[in-house]
């Protein structure tokens, strides 16, 4: 397997590999030597099940919770982004610290992201939008499963918002 | 037991089960935290067009798209047989600021005066579900990942690329509800 750590690249001019392709502008790429049959997804199901009732349970997907944290008036959203990077900054300090492996004994890797101009202008815009929608892409799947129908339309503009991104990529300033 | 359950969870519940969600993925498949992506995958999935940055073998990131629907499926279960009945409890100050907007209804998680389908065809409607959610869509992407990839994956593996995006959620967020919502909840 080669690195994983990607060098940005507005308009590649040459041919690139899927995993480069689908690194681009993205945290969350894997690339595992390992094939499974289908259902071995369903484990990121369970959890991400876990995570939905999690989101509701603890108001979360609350756009009044997202007011009170941009108006800084409640602790509540501090304290939960706050518990999860903690405790996600230790379990990822005590992998690397052990060397541990996965449960099918590949080696752990975390793609380095590389700096570039949309961190600023996307993160702007997205943090526009989410005060508006009071919602994260994660909250949109949960605010539709709790029964808010109406956020399907909040979800296909953001669907058609990423599509978007990609039609204009390379016009963008990165 | 049940009872508890139904109660809002505090925050270093939620926060710690979150939090867990990094190892988790690590461990059970070598994959890191993210959920932007899937309306990339999406996108990939249905119509990838001739947009190079949607043609890529998208199944292999499918997982992406199972922890999602289990999300949605969760959120459906907390909702359905987990709600709690009461109003949800806001700081003083947020709910006399909602109410001078007009904004009163907290029996929900979502206030009812912006949250609605008859609310859809309004300029007000358009702005916080078309406008709102398309910024959400587009940002996430141009920035390269959303709260869970960059403030929870990102901070977490020490990426400060991923602490400048945070900020700029931040920023972004800070700027629309006390410079422009307040204007947009009036409409």
């Amino acid at each position: 397997m080669t690195s994983m750590d990607h060098t940005f690249q507005p308009s590649p001019a040459s041919q690139e590999g899927d995993l480069n392709v689908r690194e681009l502008d993205a945290m969350c790429v894997n690339e595992s030597e390992l094939q499974h049959p289908w259902w071995h997804n369903l484990k990121y199901s369970a959890w991400g099940l876990l995570f939905g009732i999690v989101f509701v349970k603890a108001e979360i997907i609350s756009w009044f919770r997202i007011q009170e944290m941009f108006r800084f008036e409640s602790f509540h959203m501090y304290g939960v982004i706050g518990t999860a990077v903690v405790v996600g900054m230790i379990s990822i300090a005590l992998i690397k610290r052990t060397g541990l492996k996965t449960v099918h004994g590949e080696s752990i890797h975390i793609p380095d992201k590389t700096f570039n101009k949309g961190q600023i202008y996307g993160g702007l815009l997205f943090g526009l939008g989410w005060a508006i929608t009071g919602a994260c892409p994660g909250p949109l799947f949960a605010q539709m499963g709790a029964g808010f129908s109406v956020i399907i339309v909040t979800f296909l503009s953001a669907w058609f918002g990423t599509y978007a991104y990609g039609l204009l990529r390379d016009k963008l300033p990165h | 037991m049940l009872e508890t359950l139904k109660q809002p969870w505090p925050w270093y519940v939620a926060g710690a089960l979150i939090g867990l969600t990094v190892p988790y993925l690590l461990l059970v498949g070598n994959k890191t935290f993210g959920i932007s992506s899937s309306l990339r995958h999406l996108c990939a999935a249905c119509f990838p067009g001739d947009i190079k940055f949607f043609q890529y073998d998208w199944k292999k990131e499918a997982w992406n798209l199972f922890f999602v629907a289990g999300i949605a499926l969760g959120a459906f279960i907390g909702a359905q047989y987990l709600s709690d009945p009461e109003p949800i409890v806001l700081a003083a100050s947020t709910q006399e600021y909602l109410a001078t907007k007009g904004i009163t209804d907290t029996t929900q998680l979502l206030p009812s005066e912006i949250f609605s389908w008859d609310q859809l065809f309004t300029v007000r409607g358009f702005i916080f579900f078309v406008v709102g959610g398309f910024m959400v869509g587009f940002g996430t992407r141009y920035a390269g990942g959303c709260t869970s990839g960059h403030a929870i994956m990102g901070l977490s593996s020490l990426q400060w690329p991923s602490l400048v995006a945070t900020m700029m959620f931040m920023v972004g967020g800070i700027i629309m509800t006390w410079f422009i919502l307040p204007y947009l909840l009036t409409l």
